[in-house]
């Protein structure tokens, strides 16, 4: 009896599978985006409702409603656990229809989803995470790996403090996939240019006091604290290093990854000064500022777009372009993104750039330091730009990404 | 040896935390035998009321740590009163299902408005620097933490295990008939006490204010941990809690410094065990 039922509804799914694919060859223009992050946790300022929101701008500035297609985007939340993330997607795959995945910050949660993504021939337009292994180990001829990745922070804040004198560091580092990555490709950049890494503690993940581990990076006497972690547990160790007086007894922190919401919520007394990377900052011209604008009128607490939301923007508006060029969606993973690869970049928050054969986004990535609060004209105006570093350069160079899909 | 030093030290600093926070737990289950789930998001209102006092009204520090717990031990009273009450007899699981959805909801709306990572509270001016204690650097500001938690705790065990209003209070909780034979306004009392578990929340709150970002969830992270420290200090005992809760933070810090990946759970590993070899916690009574 229960065999029976098995294969009915085994039937029924073909020929629904069939009817679908049968649709596609008519020019279909139906979209599902599906906009997965942290909703509610300590990752859903620098994604979250705000990524969804930056997705449906997406939509209503790619033209393509008013060209006949339909686009809608949903969104869920992963909560940070994987097993809840890859669930949301297989169920967006299988039953919502869902044709692209997008932001997914948290790496741990983005690897997941990344196989998922894979095994059902979607499109993967990652803005959130920070694992650079998205483009090397793990890379999937279904994803592009949008707006920063842990190479590009190594290669950037880091580089710029060993080639300042930060010769001998120590690690605080998120005990999960991201933090390990971080402090795996700033290791290799450090020594390369001659530190020396002199030890470090792994914290786990929502740590709310770092005063011990403050502790131990200040008696290791290393030159650097490289902060490998990210959201509330990066603000956190900030301001409790501050309180220990560790940068002013000379000990530098590298903040390697830094969003604008966690400087805001630090406030510019304490992060005044800090040097981070960033590819994004709301006030770098007139188009950043215009887009940032309208983001922020329809965010419920009016603040700017992280770097983040901006590449879930730009990602999806390439996205889109692909599509176009196409001419219909044929829910095919592997050939849109094969299209996106073929057009290169060009937006008006990330400026020009291209997608590289292993899924990796390239474009400029910018170095910044806090403002001091008397420099501050109103109450996100929050960074200097003081350097900028070349795509080719901030980025893992092709010949040394481990990507399976390079070697032809 | 000097490293363990300051983190014995810092232990003893987190462990303040946990004091004030299961004191007011155990003084709220004691009492009035409500398991109050809603004591982290307490906690977190009384760092936002520290918040609001100085943005919208430029009241500083000093004012925020008398201000806030009165204003939120009102807002205790309120849900005492309009709520809790009604429970009054019923199983325990009702009070902790009831308490958790209140949290859940305090924390939503909290979020809605002030998103999830947090607003800036700087230290006050009279505690900023620190002191070289030759092991250590100690921030003032944590030293005045401890010892302001310290008299806060022995105050409240003083105040339910000493006084005459702390016989009442007892008195009420094992016979409440009885009590209100002698003309004692029993309701009223449970709401005040209430009020005064829910005050202290609120009071560590704004001493964490300085130290972590005043964020909607700070309470949640924090309240898993404080349940664990009441249940080893055993459920509604006074010293018991304090106790325990600042041997939790130096256990903690210990677990930091040796093998820092476990240090989220290591407490709750205590808690397993004691549960094994003494259900009704370290100083519990049987019930």
């Amino acid at each position: 009896m229960k065999t029976n039922k098995f294969i009915t509804s085994l039937l029924l799914g073909t020929a629904l599978g069939l009817g679908v694919s049968g649709a596609a060859f008519a020019g279909d223009k139906t979209v599902k985006i599906g906009a997965l992050s942290d909703q509610s946790g300590l990752y859903s300022d620098l994604g979250g409702p705000g990524s969804t929101l930056a997705a449906q701008m997406a939509v209503e500035d790619s033209g393509l409603v008013g060209k006949g297609w339909k686009i809608d985007v949903i969104s869920g939340d992963h909560q940070n656990k994987p097993d809840i993330g890859t669930s949301i997607a297989r169920q967006w795959f299988d039953v919502e229809k869902v044709d692209a995945v997008v932001d997914v910050p948290n790496s741990g949660v983005a690897l997941a989803v990344n196989n998922v993504v894979k095994e059902k021939n979607g499109v993967y337009i990652n803005s959130g995470a920070a694992t650079s292994d998205l483009t090397n180990a793990q890379c999937s001829p279904n994803t592009v790996h949008w707006t920063y990745d842990t190479y590009m922070l190594a290669h950037t804040t880091g580089q710029a403090l060993v080639k300042a004198g930060g010769t001998s560091w120590f690690f605080l580092t998120a005990d999960y996939a991201f933090g390990a990555a971080l402090e795996r490709d700033t290791t290799a950049v450090v020594l390369a240019n001659g530190g020396k890494v002199v030890g470090g503690v792994k914290h786990p993940l929502n740590t709310s006091d770092f005063s011990s581990f403050l502790l131990q990076a200040q008696s290791s006497g290393a030159k650097v604290i490289g902060l490998a972690n990210a959201g509330g547990d990066t603000t956190n160790s900030i301001k409790q290093a501050a309180e220990f007086g560790i940068t002013k007894s000379g000990q530098k922190l590298a903040a390697l990854l830094l969003f604008i919401t966690d400087v805001k919520s630090i406030g510019l007394d304490i992060a005044q000064g800090l040097n981070f990377t960033e590819t994004f900052y709301w006030d770098m011209n007139d188009q950043t500022r215009a887009f940032s604008d309208r983001f922020a009128k329809r965010m419920k607490n009016g603040a700017p777009p992280t770097m983040v939301q901006a590449g879930v923007y730009a990602g999806l508006m390439h996205y889109f372009k692909a599509l176009d060029a196409l001419g219909e969606n044929p829910h095919d993973g592997v050939k849109v993104v094969e299209k996106m690869k073929s057009i290169p970049t060009d937006d008006p928050l990330f400026g020009k750039g291209e997608i590289q054969p292993n899924g990796r986004t390239i474009h400029t990535a910018y170095l910044f330091e806090v403002k001091k609060p008397s420099e501050s004209k109103s109450p996100w105006d929050l960074y200097k730009l003081v350097g900028s570093v070349p795509g080719d350069q901030a980025f893992t160079p092709l010949d040394k990404s481990s990507c399976s899909l390079l070697k032809k | 040896m000097q490293a363990l030093y300051a983190q014995l030290l810092v232990g003893l600093i987190n462990g303040s935390f946990y004091a004030l926070l299961s004191l007011g737990l155990a003084v709220i289950f004691g009492m009035l035998n409500i398991i109050n789930f809603a004591h982290g998001a307490l906690y977190m209102m009384g760092a936002f009321c520290a918040y609001f006092l100085l943005n919208i009204a430029g009241l500083g520090y000093w004012w925020a740590l008398l201000l806030a717990p009165i204003a939120v031990g009102i807002f205790g009273m309120i849900l005492e009163r309009t709520l809790l009450q009604w429970l009054t007899g019923l199983d325990h699981l009702y009070g902790l299902l009831l308490t958790f959805g209140i949290a859940l909801i305090v924390q939503g709306v909290f979020q809605n408005y002030f998103g999830s990572s947090g607003l800036p509270y700087a230290i006050p001016e009279q505690l900023r620097g620190g002191m070289n204690l030759g092991f250590m650097f100690l921030p003032v500001y944590r030293g005045w933490v401890v010892i302001f938690s310290l008299v806060i705790c022995l105050a409240t065990w003083f105040l339910i295990e000493r006084t005459r209003l702390g016989a009442y209070l007892r008195a009420a909780t094992e016979n409440p008939t009885l009590v209100r034979a002698f003309g004692i306004n029993v309701p009223r009392m449970i709401t005040l006490t209430y009020g005064l578990g829910v005050g202290l929340a609120a009071l560590a709150g704004v001493l964490s204010a300085p130290i972590n970002q005043v964020r909607p969830l700070m309470g949640a992270d924090l309240i898993i941990v404080v349940f664990a420290v009441v249940v080893i200090g055993g459920m509604g005992s006074i010293m018991g809690s304090i106790i325990t809760g600042f041997a939790l933070g130096v256990i903690e810090g210990l677990t930091k410094y040796f093998y820092p990946e476990a240090s989220n759970t290591v407490v709750f590993v205590l808690m397993v065990l004691v549960l094994l070899v003494k259900p009704t916690g370290l100083t519990g009574r049987a019930a």
